[in-house]
């Protein structure tokens, strides 16, 4: 039989399921793992990034450390703050929300950057104070950007995430870890499956959570036009 | 930003002294003034497994080797045992330092085990053909439940057995593949009717995560392998198994039929000389010293008189 087969029937086996090592136990704890990633990077990285892309201040420096940030490999990381901070949840969680910011940290900048100058000299114009031109302007114009970051994040801490069992963290790394040990080649498979159905799924959410927070009339500026210099058609009512 | 830059120069530097270490190894091992006697020379390919330990062992039969004028090609850290088993079968790897009863269990699922001569002895009879196991070491790396010298005192434990002393609840750390192991957490119960509060996966076959779980008391059981130079260091406390649950496992060579009785003769010069205690400085030596494993078998080879 086809290994793929055999590794998508291992994740449909009822078997499988229920107790300390069943599916869905695990699905719930990579998931967990993962959107309490996803939480923790956001407030970190959000209001960083926000303060640079408004004010354009160390913008270099930013990208200089979260390029830094992104070339650490995330498994001897873990095992050095596993080393501090022991086995369990905590480590990886720690190193995973270290793998998370670069991305949104870049998708809250360049969103602030890609807003048209003259929307912003226009709200200053007509006497918002700088919080509500970055609440009520820059905020929702670079949401796009924004988001675009969280989904990449996202994909990143799921597909990732698998390491927590390195240290006893739990998740979806158990059957990855114990299929490669033991040989079980099925198990490991539906495994990386049941990851790549979770990646797979984020992406689906993401693209879903696009569509619906940007402004009616941002919708336009989607990523990959935002970067480009906008006509004043384009441009959001504030 | 400067850290990580640091840290890529110091990874660069490693590569390039690995290299360094890799090609001054084949240089000397393939002397190129050999001319036409190269050629008749046979080619040993010794293997080992993905551990530091292994490594070093496989590097102390090599060097023995080449010192009796054998050419040696090193297959290191292929993996586990999974994984090399079948080169090993279809006879690819000439030289491979095993365990004996590791290997024993692995291949033979109804293996009685017992004292390590006779595990030695089924091993022996149930190698694939084209292989056999030559004489064993005294040193032994097996698998073993390992507690901290406290938890030891408080419930006055000796053996595996007397586990049941404890009142509280014992969490197990190891790798996660303890779980359909012959001596897993399962087996404690069937056993034993020990009782353990479930297995919490730490990936790195007993090394410094585990123990320090072991030494916050997040774990209280570990499977920590007796050679460990952590056991003495942070005076840990292997539970003694009467039972043999544990199976023997002695360092031994696994070995083709291209290794001939001269080349046997060498490997067994070798075993005969690596005793217990020499297999935990040896390791010692790699974790404490970060020593890299060519310069470990050499300086041990030096010492017991088995380089010319």
């Amino acid at each position: 039989m086809n290994l793929f087969v055999e590794g998508i029937l291992w994740a449909l086996d009822p078997s499988h399921y229920g107790g300390r090592n069943g599916i869905e136990t695990r699905v719930e704890q990579h998931l967990l793992i993962s959107l309490g990633v996803l939480a923790v990077a956001s407030l970190i990285a959000i209001p960083l990034g926000y303060a640079i892309g408004h004010t354009g201040r160390g913008r270099s420096l930013a990208i200089g450390v979260s390029g830094a940030i992104r070339a650490l490999p995330t498994l001897g990381l873990l095992i050095i703050i596993a080393l501090i901070v022991n086995v369990g949840l905590l480590a990886p969680f720690i190193a995973l929300v270290v793998l998370a910011i670069p991305s949104v940290l870049a998708g809250a900048y360049a969103g602030f950057e890609a807003v048209d100058r003259r929307a912003i000299d226009a709200a200053r114009a007509v006497g918002m104070t700088e919080l509500q031109i970055v609440g009520r302007v820059e905020a929702p114009l670079g949401l796009p950007l924004l988001i675009g970051g969280l989904r990449t994040a996202s994909l990143q801490v799921i597909a990732t995430a698998v390491l927590a069992d390195y240290v006893g963290g739990g998740g979806l790394g158990h059957f990855i870890f114990l299929g490669l040990k033991t040989n079980d080649y099925p198990q490991m498979l539906a495994g990386s499956i049941i990851v790549i159905v979770l990646a797979i799924a984020s992406e689906a959410v993401f693209s879903i959570v696009q569509r619906l927070v940007v402004p009616a009339g941002v919708s336009a500026g989607r990523p990959q036009d935002v970067r480009v210099r906008s006509t004043r058609s384009r441009t959001a009512p504030g | 930003m400067f850290t990580a830059r640091k840290g890529r120069l110091v990874a660069l530097g490693a590569v390039v002294v690995g290299a360094a270490i890799a090609l001054s190894g084949c240089a000397s091992s393939n002397p190129i003034s050999g001319g036409s006697s190269t050629e008749a020379k046979t080619t040993l390919v010794v293997g080992s497994q993905d551990y530091y330990s292994n490594e070093i062992v496989a590097e102390i039969y090599a060097q023995a080797l080449e010192n009796g004028g054998f050419t040696v090609d090193r297959q290191f850290k292929i993996g586990q045992r999974e994984v090399y088993l079948p080169e090993l079968k279809s006879g690819k790897i000439d030289v491979f330092p095993e365990y004996i009863g590791s290997l024993d269990q692995a291949l033979n699922k109804q293996a009685a085990g017992g004292s390590a001569d006779a595990v030695a002895k089924d091993l022996a009879s149930v190698l694939p053909t084209g292989l056999r196991v030559l004489d064993k070491a005294e040193a032994a790396d097996q698998n073993s439940w390992t507690v901290t010298a406290a938890f030891a005192a408080k419930y006055k434990l000796t053996d595996i057995a007397s586990l049941k002393n404890v009142t509280e609840p014992i969490l197990v750390g190891g790798n996660s593949e303890l779980a359909t192991r012959p001596y897993g957490p399962d087996v404690l119960k069937a056993k034993y009717g020990i009782t353990t509060a479930g297995l919490t996966a730490i990936e790195d076959g007993g090394g410094p995560l585990t123990v320090k779980a072991l030494l916050d008391n997040k774990i209280q059981l570990a499977n920590i392998y007796t050679a460990s130079p952590l056991i003495k260091t942070d005076n840990l406390v292997v539970l003694k198994d009467p039972d043999n649950l544990f199976f023997p496992d002695n360092v031994a060579p696994i070995v083709t039929k291209k290794v001939t009785t001269k080349a046997a003769d060498i490997l067994n010069a070798v075993s005969a000389k690596l005793s217990r205690s020499d297999l935990v400085s040896l390791n010692s030596e790699s974790v404490t010293d970060q020593k890299a494993a060519p310069a470990i078998a050499k300086a041990w080879l030096t010492k017991n008189g088995l380089l010319k």
